[in-house]
């Protein structure tokens, strides 16, 4: 069997007396697609939180490339090809859009150890980053402070900076969230278009977008994985229609069944 | 544009446009040539405030290491007088306990230390932010003072090391009565430091600081050492801000603990915000301003001249939120532009 790119063995994790994980398991194979449901409050931001490092496990292990990172900080696993983006922004906003962008490829380059050369002297990082910014459709707000964008533009943003850092791995906590449904599209046009090779997973609640996308589907309910299976089995599971799907949603993955 | 030129796309221009701001946005521009030339002209206009103007110009160089780390990296400190002192002192126990009066290699001196008790301080103190920073940075100062108070035989306390003679600069220049000479070597290591300072700011590093101020969380996220990139820049501003103690104590030839009171550390924040923090200059307007003002309204009402000071950072923190240097920022976009061709 070929080495995960991601794994998670047996992660718990508990707010004071609430547990918010509990015994997780879950592997992303190199160029996976799988999306993570579940009603709010299930643990799915919680659980990007505990692999990206942001949160501490209290039991299990985080393996990245066959390599254990329970206890690397967060910043060299993001060094180390696992990047994420957040269900709400966080970017610089009082930095342009393209500062935004320069200032990641410089961080996983290592440039930003320099404290001498100018920072527009590299045109190689400056063409990249404009590529990335191409791609999002964002060139005309290059020079925008980010929080003179639209939230719909800044949520590009945060795409943008999340795909700059190259990464092999790519968690996406609700991309298209709060986007009108313009943006939303191209979102996940370019989500769709990504290397085959790196492995994605998307919390997402559009029904639609989750079957589209997915080729595997995880559920969480209540901090535990409550089941996984291809967009087929989820959508004919009657549990998991019971506790998170509803009508509406079964109606939506059959839709998305449909055009997949 | 030449209808012979190739016709770019919309696109490339803009791509175009976004790249060239990026590439230029380091270059020397010509407004920045105007505190200098004042400080310069000052020199000639008023010969017999010159030792004034030699401690308005460390004031200038001690609230920019203070800009470098809070209003480029978003470190709040009260404690920055630790530094300012840490290197008044190397220069004045050099002399007073070593006989070491050579003036410049007592700068690069003070530099390395305050350098080393920067570094220190701020690999524990880093892990910190906000009002636990505050505090901890303030404890650092007063911790400093009180050792010194408690070894008042080398410190001389809060008594001093009084009537320090400082040697000929380059074994030449005499330090004369009125500061002459002490005007234009301080503006000398002013416009040194000056230099280093822009250029760090410019880099892809200072880039970094500012995304570290903007949202620390996302620079874990990218992939940011966070820790090490504040050590180096809070050793850096320690390291200016103790080339400026030490000129300070050169200017005066006389040092006492007071240096690392608190209301010094306060004072260059004050100073920084009502120049405006984040934009190399506020810390000259800013200075200049607080100097001057303190000055004249000291003069004025030797009791009640804070009142002044007081008023007017109310007014900058309510209606000038960038500042005073945001002001005239402001003000130049009001200006007719030159029209595009």
């Amino acid at each position: 069997m070929s080495e995960a790119a991601l794994q998670v063995r047996g992660l718990n994790h508990a707010f004071g007396a609430l547990p918010v994980a509990r015994d997780i398991n879950l592997a992303l194979e190199r160029g996976a697609r799988r999306a993570l449901i579940g009603p709010n409050g299930a643990g799915k931001t919680t659980l990007v939180n505990l692999i990206t490092g942001a949160l501490r496990p209290v039991a299990g292990s985080v393996l990245l490339d066959g390599k254990d990172i329970t206890t690397t900080s967060q910043a060299e696993r993001a060094r180390r090809g696992l990047a994420r983006t957040f269900q709400i922004n966080q970017l610089f906003r009082g930095l342009t859009v393209l500062e935004n962008i320069c200032m990641t490829i410089g961080e996983r380059d290592g440039n930003c150890n320099n404290l001498w050369r100018s920072a527009g002297a590299k045109r190689s990082v400056i063409d990249e980053a404009l590529d990335h910014l191409d791609a999002l459709r964002l060139t005309d707000d290059a020079l925008k402070l980010v929080r003179e964008l639209p939230y719909g533009r800044q949520r590009l943003v945060e795409i943008a900076i999340a795909l700059a850092q190259k990464p092999r791995v790519l968690l996406l906590d609700e991309p298209a969230a709060g986007v009108p449904s313009s943006e939303s599209h191209l979102i996940l046009d370019v989500v769709a278009g990504l290397d085959p090779d790196i492995a994605i997973l998307i919390i997402e609640h559009d029904m639609d977008v989750v079957f589209r996308f997915a080729k595997q589907i995880t559920v969480m309910v209540q901090g535990a994985v409550f089941t996984e299976g291809t967009p087929d089995e989820i959508m004919n599971n009657a549990e998991v229609r019971a506790v998170y799907l509803g009508e509406e949603g079964h109606q939506a993955a059959q839709r998305g069944g449909r055009h997949g | 544009m030449a209808a012979s030129e190739p016709q770019k796309s919309a696109g490339q221009v803009a791509r175009d446009r976004a790249a060239l701001f990026l590439i230029e946005r380091h270059r020397f521009r010509w407004p920045e040539a105007l505190p200098w030339l004042i400080a310069i002209a000052c020199f000639f206009v008023f010969p017999d405030r010159m030792t004034f103007g030699g401690q308005v110009l460390i004031m200038v160089m001690f609230a920019i290491s203070l800009d470098l780390i809070l209003g480029y990296a978003g470190i709040v400190t009260l404690g920055h007088a630790a530094f300012f002192g840490i290197g008044a002192y190397t220069v004045g126990l050099l002399i007073a306990r070593f006989g070491w009066s050579e003036p410049i290699s007592s700068l690069f001196a003070a530099a390395v230390l305050s350098a080393l008790v920067g570094f220190a301080s701020g690999w524990f103190l880093l892990r910190y932010r906000g009002l636990t920073l505050l505090m901890l940075t303030l404890a650092t100062a007063i911790m400093l003072q009180e050792t010194g108070n408690l070894r008042s035989d080398i410190s001389g306390g809060y008594d001093g090391l009084p009537g320090l003679t400082i040697s000929p600069l380059f074994g030449y220049f005499d330090y004369d009565l009125y500061g002459h000479v002490n005007y234009l070597y301080v503006l000398g290591v002013l416009a040194v430091v000056f230099f280093f300072v822009r250029r760090i700011v410019y880099s892809p590093f200072g880039q970094a600081l500012t995304g570290i101020r903007e949202n620390v969380r996302r620079m874990h996220a990218i992939g940011s050492p966070v820790h090490r990139r504040l050590v180096t820049v809070y050793t850096i501003a320690a390291s200016i801000a103790g080339v400026a103690g030490a000129l300070f104590t050169q200017t005066n030839a006389y040092v006492t603990l007071t240096v690392f009171d608190f209301d010094n550390s306060a004072k260059v924040m004050v100073m920084l915000i009502l120049g405006g923090t984040g934009r190399l200059y506020g810390a000259f307007l800013g200075a200049v301003v607080y100097m001057v003002l303190e000055d004249k309204l000291s003069k004025l009402s030797p009791t009640f001249w804070q009142f002044g000071i007081g008023l007017l950072l109310v007014l900058a923190v309510l209606f000038a939120r960038r500042g005073l240097l945001g002001l005239v920022e402001n003000a130049g976009l009001c200006l007719p532009k030159r029209k595009k061709p």
